[in-house]
């Protein structure tokens, strides 16, 4: 609504000096940007003036009245006749406010307010999970009085609702601040939650059958002054005064948000949103507040194991007795070991992956990329990211005046970084356009423009914009606009080429976000087949020699890497002799079968892992490593900013990846010198970052892709928020607020078929069949979306299909209506 | 998508809202929606019209009006539980008010009120077992000078008595002609008159009185008075004598 | 001596005064005609020199209101009616677009050309369906009669105007509810600022006027300011429809200038009922303090009735004779003020929810002297600490009653109960048959 004309254009980056106002506030003065709102004046001067509806992130409301002062001078020699909201009043130049530290009037409402809003709320603050952290609580100490006037009937409302599986309420604890319901409406577009009735009947409610099934609901619990609003994994487990709380970062996905894990007692209880206001803000999604359980399944590996010769059986064994066989066929192996590390490490666990494996095992065969991946990825990985320094942040995301998403559906794979798209949206006109196969939730949500994109064809559609849509191109030639780019499109020939050279004649700055928390810090670690780390090429003899020598070894293997692909490739040829595997899951890799069949021609295999899986199944050794909780690290957002955490849990014998490593290299005689994470961090700040010439970026020509006959339709598909992953087990009420599967298919295409809106589909791909729920929009005729891990519809596994590929439609044998 | 197959839920009954209903009515939705600038504020016309259809505002009303404007469930339902002209559940044919708000319960409305609760053999908000009457006690109407005054489907029955709001129930239940003091020749249902409020005429604007009783008392006053507001062409000289000076 | 002066209502004794050729056959329109040949800014100068102020209650000044509309702002203008009478003892407006709905058409026609906005809305409460029905007739006649849509009257004047009907909120009244409920929001007011002159309906230059107030307008076109600060007072120009309810021989609608007295109103209107005597009074609604015998000489005009304690407000003269019981009176408005309030801040949220209580017990003979202070102090916490006016008008009867009749409070808990027979004050108490009220 504010934005004003674009056509300024050179808005000067450098910071405008900001115009100062001065103010008096209990008899101090003091100066503060115009457009500062009272209360956030005041605790500047360190005088809190209570509230309840205020959030520093929301928009005023002014609802709750908690926070009423007096302002005996508007600055204008005039005074305001009534208290007012402190909340919603920006400062003004000669403006003299007085608190309820100074007057009488201001003192009085307060208490007054604290005596409405105390009336209906019970007092069961001795049962309540708010109780020891409840603003209402300690706000009415401390300006509130001990006796109230009140001697009648109080609302009561059976208890609690569930709002979501996840969000329960208990309705009479409510006091109707709207916090809630406006960051459900504002921040995260999810107007789910409304407050329903009127006046004191007043209550949040959802509406029947539409639970707030937001990824982002998690927030409320935490925002809500009162205990109306708890999470069902929290509800009766703990008091706030027993807990010790950690910062940490969360390991769910690559924007690296600040958290707090709350323990006690040896066990993570529950995880709260950090304030980091370069980042996540005061918000995470609910994955990465609810999704802790997944390190404390039964199937976690707590002792090594390794194969017993005669019973080919994993039999526990002695760490000495493990790390020694580990060391043995590894260093039998060395020279012809593949080392397969997921995405989900921290920088330096990373680091020592791609340490070992050129120090200790003498290979460039190691790769952090278990997804689909290309050369061409490669390419552009070590010629736009490896080893750069911070360029696109989240603060230019929001300020940008146009992004243009690829390969890339923010909601889903990168929750933070659509908060701020909308907060851009919302605050800025920042406009996104997305290529996609359709308008997506999360686009709908920022109020992008669709670029109508049948999967696979990224590439082309980028070098065509020009042609097919030159405002797009015009807007990403003004000063701040953004392209983003997913992991996705690195299964897409040509998509990278395209994205570069897109971003190098409008202009626009590009940046790369993975889906996985570790995926930056390995590709800076130089847990690549072409990269060392701090962006320095394996092919380039001088990085080569600068690493060599700062690592203290001789030389460090010259030859090509092979990538995840290659790797799996030459086990399944038989030509591997050992593999190193790490936090990986086999049904991450493009092709899951060709790799467990892979796998078992492989003579000898070590894993790194945190739970039994279909890995350490094939294992020879396996060794047991710490969760995120039990470490310290390093996560290298998609920023590329350095998000360290301290470990919460201390977990005696539980170690990380790095001192596995480490050990294991001991027994192989080599010396990582990685004593601990802040040692290799030390290692890899002194190294810093390649200043050498940069690769030259990939030069792929876009494909064109296939065109499907009637029937067959090619798979769009990328994975939600919320799914199967393994690192979202063991908790039932967040799986309970997963999108459900369905597939997104047009009227022509589901005509096609005999499916109808509402009906059933199946799609059948080269593994398997899904059976879905259809639903009919705006798509490319024989495109088909499906959510590649929701449950039910796990596309890898259950159609071994992915994007881009042709599958086949049909309607239900039986019976189209059924299901 | 798919507003009418319903998935588990409790109704027994059949939803009104077939395909063919939809279809009917989304057309009115659009001729709604088009009065407007902005979509959104359509929202209280199509409750209005949703209402028309089903004699109250349900989940599946709520539903289609959620669909036509493209706004969530949750949205539609705390604007329809915010205003109290929808009806929550199925109601009578007449929805009969009286008017306790102060000016007119004092008048009598209060003695109204509970003589049409004895009479009929219901609470507030209740309904007469032949669907005909429901009876509810509303707030003030903007007719004080007609009191007691009592509503039914919104068109005024002023200066009431409890004798003429049992006859008047009874005729509503007999099905014999209720006319309104100020409104048309006769009574529309209920369903009509939501109509009528979501915007479609019924033509009968025409009908009935264009004034009653206490609105012309002054004006009658007046010419019998003689009195005039003042000639434009003849204003008298600065008058400041008059009320103001006088104490 | 005031008398009366038929202005707006001076054709509601014609049986057509509601169809486009009554209204036309009486001059209507020609205000329109003449102002279309007028500059817009000088219709405004015009409505600001006649002194015309707000009849929704609060008095703002009409002609300034429309002058803040801000110039440089490139969004569409509109002019929304607030047709949504709902105070209780306001019924001025209902009558008004019920008999004379032209009136209202015209002054939207005129007052739009004037802020140069192409789109209006009349909000009409939805509780008044033939109302409803005259208003979009009445607009309907006057697109046929090219007296609205595009190019009105042939000069290069467009206009479109939509009856919009609510749907049962008093809150929609406050002029930022009626807005946000106009938007198909619940209407809860917005914090200002904004206001809507600046950021109105969809965030665009807006002005909300009353009923009333446009319906002046017309009048003041055709007849000119002077015409109009002939009547009322300095202050308080030009004449208003004073409406008697209660207690009063003749009740009714009585248009007359600013600044006559209840005394000479209720000379007019027959003097209250016979055989009683006056108890309390409303000046203009109930969330106007209430006034006793002693103000029967306090000319009703905004300044004079600011002075005495209360509130011009709507003029809506509630009577209540010495049958009534005022602690009864004001629980019963209490009780309104609890279940429209709109729930959005908590001092009249939970203010009124609680208020309504202590009224209860008290009414009933179950309070206290201390409910009666608590009453005071609850009154002292909401008035002027919520978000808008609803909450301070609830505090009205509640503290003006206890100021004036707080004995009568103390009479109920002293006797264990009301010490007054509801049925006296019936409007049939008094008549001579007793088939009507036969019935206790």
């Amino acid at each position: 609504m504010t934005v004003t004309s674009n056509s300024s254009g050179g808005s000067s980056p450098a910071p405008v000096p900001e115009d100062l106002i001065t103010v008096t506030i209990d008899g101090f003065q003091l100066r503060v940007p115009k457009g500062t709102l009272l209360i956030r004046a005041a605790e500047l001067l360190g005088i809190q003036i209570p509230r309840f509806c205020d959030h520093p992130l929301l928009d005023p409301v002014a609802a709750c009245r908690q926070c009423l002062v007096e302002i005996p001078d508007m600055g204008n020699g005039r005074g305001m006749p009534k208290p007012q909201p402190s909340c919603a009043i920006t400062v003004m130049e000669g403006m003299v406010v007085n608190t309820q530290l100074t007057s009488a009037v201001a003192d009085k409402a307060q208490r007054g307010i604290m005596e409405f809003l105390l009336i209906n709320h019970p007092l069961d603050c001795p049962v309540c999970d708010k109780g020891g952290e409840c603003p209402l609580q300690n706000q009415a100490m401390s300006n509130g009085q001990g006796e109230t006037q009140f001697v009648d009937v109080k609302r009561t409302f059976p208890k609690p609702v569930s709002l979501s599986t996840e969000v329960l309420l208990d309705r009479e604890r409510c006091i109707q601040c709207t916090r809630c319901t406006r960051f459900a409406a504002e921040i995260a577009g999810d107007p789910l939650i409304e407050l329903m009735e009127r006046g004191a009947q007043e209550q949040i409610g959802i509406a029947e059958g539409e639970p707030f099934d937001s990824y982002f609901s998690g927030n409320t619990v935490q925002i809500c002054p009162v205990g109306a609003l708890t999470g069902a994994a929290y509800r009766f487990r703990s008091r706030p005064f027993d807990l010790v709380s950690t910062p940490s970062i969360c390991e769910h996905c690559a924007g690296g948000c600040a958290q707090r894990t709350d323990h006690r007692r040896g066990k993570v209880t529950r995880r709260l949103a950090g304030d980091d206001p370069q980042v996540n803000e005061e918000w995470n999604c609910d994955k990465g507040r609810w999704a802790f359980t997944y390190a404390t399944q039964s199937d976690r590996l707590s002792r090594p194991l390794v194969r017993d010769e005669d019973s080919r059986a994993l039999e526990f064994a002695s760490w000495p007795e493990a790390i020694g066989m580990a060391a043995q066929g590894l260093a039998a192996a060395r020279g012809n070991v593949g080392v397969l590390v997921g995405g989900r490490l921290t920088y330096e666990d990373a680091y020592a992956y791609a340490k070992f494996a050129r120090v200790a095992l003498n290979t460039n065969d190691v790769d952090a990329r278990a997804r689909e991946h290309s050369d061409e990825e490669a390419a552009f990985l070590a010629a736009r990211v490896a080893g750069r320094p911070v360029d696109v942040d989240f603060t230019a995301v929001e300020k940008a005046p146009t992004v243009l998403l690829a390969g890339l559906d923010p909601e889903d794979e990168s929750a933070s970084a659509f908060l701020r798209l909308r907060k851009g949206m919302r605050k800025r006109g920042l406009k996104v356009y997305s290529l996609a196969s359709h308008s997506a939730l999360g686009l709908t949500k920022t109020k992008g423009t669709l670029v109508p994109t049948v999967p696979g064809d990224e590439g082309r559609t980028l070098n065509s914009l020009d042609v097919e849509h030159p405002e797009i191109v015009e807007a990403m030639g003004q000063e701040g606009a953004v392209i983003l780019v997913g992991e996705r499109l690195a299964a897409v020939p040509g998509a990278l080429t395209a994205a570069v050279a897109l971003s190098e004649r409008t202009g626009a700055r590009l940046s790369w976000i993975p889906r996985r928390a570790g995926e930056r810090g390995a590709v800076d670690a130089g847990a690549l087949p072409n990269l060392l780390p701090g962006g320095r090429p394996v092919a380039d003899a001088s990085a080569r020699a600068e690493v060599a020598r700062a690592w203290n070894v001789g030389s460090l293997p010259s030859g090509p890497g092979r990538d995840t692909d290659a790797i799996i490739a030459a086990a399944a040829a038989g030509e591997l002799d050992a593999l190193v595997i790490a936090g990986l899951e086999l049904d991450d890799l493009p092709d899951p079968e060709a790799a467990r069949a892979a796998l078992a021609r492989v003579p000898f295999i070590v894993s790194l892992e945190l739970r039994a899986s279909d890995v350490t199944d094939r294992a020879d050794v396996v060794l047991p490593v710490a969760a995120v909780a039990e470490k310290s690290g390093t996560f290298v957002n998609w920023e590329g900013r350095h998000r360290p955490f301290g470990e919460a849990l201390k977990v005696p014998g539980a170690l990380s990846d790095l001192r596995v490593l480490s050990a294991i290299a001991n027994e192989m005689d080599v010396h990582l010198g990685l004593p601990d994470a802040a040692g290799a961090y030390r290692e890899l700040l002194e190294l810093g970052p390649w200043a050498g010439d940069r690769p030259v970026g990939p030069a792929v020509r876009p494909v064109v892709p296939p065109e499907p006959g009637p029937g067959r339709a090619l798979l769009s598909t990328w994975k939600q928020l919320l799914g199967t992953g393994r690192m979202e087990d063991g908790e039932p009420y967040l799986a309970g607020t997963a999108r459900k599967a369905r597939a997104y298919l047009s009227k022509t295409t589901a005509d096609e078929v005999g499916v109808l809106d509402g009906g059933s589909l199946r799609v059948t791909g080269p593994l398997g069949t899904v059976t879905v729920p259809a639903v009919v929009t705006d798509i490319a005729d024989r495109v088909v979306w499906l959510p590649a891990n929701a449950h039910g519809c796990d596309i890898r596994r259950d159609l071994g299909a992915t994007a881009g590929q042709t599958v086949e439609l049909a309607a239900p044998t039986t019976n189209g209506r059924q299901q | 998508m798919s507003e009418n197959n319903d998935n588990g839920t409790t109704e027994t009954e059949q939803s009104v809202f077939t395909d063919e209903v939809v279809t009917r009515l989304a057309q009115d939705a659009k001729e709604i929606i088009s009065r407007y600038p902005k979509p959104r504020s359509a929202l209280l016309p199509l409750l209005h019209l949703v209402q028309a259809e089903e004699g109250h505002v349900s989940k599946d009303g709520m539903r289609f009006c959620a669909d036509q404007l493209d706004i969530t469930l949750a949205e539609v339902n705390a604007v329809a539980t915010f205003y109290t002209m929808y009806r929550r559940r199925p109601g009578g044919d007449y929805q009969v008010g009286v008017c306790t708000n102060t000016l007119c319960a004092v008048m009598g409305g209060d003695e109204i009120f509970s003589s049409l609760k004895e009479h009929l053999d219901l609470a507030n908000g209740e309904t007469t077992e032949d669907g005909k009457v429901t009876l509810e006690h509303v707030e003030c109407n903007a007719a004080c000078d007609f009191a007691p005054v009592v509503m039914v489907n919104w068109e005024f029955f002023d200066d009431q008595t409890p004798a003429t709001a049992k006859q008047m129930v009874d005729d509503l239940r007999l099905g014999k002609d209720v006319v309104p003091t100020r409104g048309p020749k006769s009574l529309c249902t209920w369903k009509q008159a939501s109509r009528v409020l979501a915007g479609f005429d019924d033509g009968r604007a025409g009908e009935g009185v264009q004034a009653a009783g206490p609105s012309l008392a002054g004006l009658n006053l007046a010419r019998e008075r003689g009195w005039e507001a003042p000639d434009p062409n003849n204003l008298p000289t600065p008058i400041d004598q008059g009320e103001e000076g006088a104490k | 001596m005031t008398t009366l002066t038929p202005i707006l209502s001076k054709n509601w004794d014609r049986p057509d005064s509601f169809t486009i050729d009554g209204y036309q056959s009486t001059g209507g329109y020609d205000a329109l005609r003449k102002a279309l040949t007028m500059e817009p800014d000088s219709i405004v100068d015009l409505v600001k020199e006649a002194g015309l102020r707000g009849r929704g209650g609060a008095g703002f000044p009409t002609g300034m209101k429309w002058g803040f509309l801000p110039k440089d702002n490139p969004n569409p203008r509109y002019l929304v009616v607030n047709a949504d009478e709902s105070e209780p003892g306001t019924c001025k407006d209902i009558p008004l677009m019920l008999a004379n709905p032209h009136v209202l058409v015209e002054g939207v026609a005129i007052a739009a050309y004037a802020i140069k906005s192409s789109q209006a809305f009349i909000y009409v409460r939805g509780e008044v369906l033939h109302v409803v029905r005259r208003l979009r007739q009445a607009v309907a006649d006057a697109y046929e009669a090219g007296l609205l849509g595009k190019d009105v009257l042939g000069k290069g004047f467009d206009l479109d105007v939509v009856v919009h009907a609510g749907a049962g909120a008093y809150i929609c009244g406050e002029e930022t509810a009626l807005l946000d409920s106009l938007e198909g929001y619940k209407g809860q007011p917005r914090l200002k600022p904004p206001f809507p002159a600046v950021a109105g309906l969809y965030a665009s230059p807006t002005v909300v006027n009353n009923v009333e107030s446009i319906a002046s307008v017309p009048g003041i076109v055709a007849n000119g300011a002077e015409w109009f600060t002939s009547m009322g007072t300095e202050k308080s120009a030009g004449f208003g429809f004073f409406s008697l309810s209660g207690h009063v021989t003749n009740p009714g609608q009585y248009e007359a200038p600013l600044g006559i007295t209840l005394r000479e109103l209720l000379d007019m209107a027959g003097g209250v009922r016979a055989g009683h005597e006056l108890k309390f009074w409303t000046p203009g609604g109930s969330s106007t303090p209430i006034f006793t015998e002693e103000h029967l000489d306090v000319p009703l005009d905004f300044e004079s009735v600011g002075a005495a304690g209360s509130m011009l407000g709507t003029r809506a003269l509630q009577i209540f004779d010495e049958t009534t019981c005022v602690v009864r009176a004001v629980g019963r408005w209490i009780a309104f003020y609890a279940h429209e309030s709109c729930g959005k801040c908590t001092p009249c949220r939970e203010g009124n929810y609680w208020m309504v209580q202590v009224l209860d017990r008290l009414e009933r003979g179950e309070g206290t002297e201390a409910d009666i202070d608590k009453l005071l102090d609850i009154c002292d916490n909401l008035l002027g600490r919520a978000f808008c006016a609803l909450g301070d008008g609830a505090t009205s009867p509640v503290m003006s009653s206890i100021k004036y009749f707080r004995q009568e409070y103390v009479d109920h808990f002293e006797k264990g109960g009301c010490p007054f027979d509801h049925s006296r004050s019936t409007i049939w108490a008094d008549r001579p048959t007793s088939a009507a009220g036969g019935n206790r």
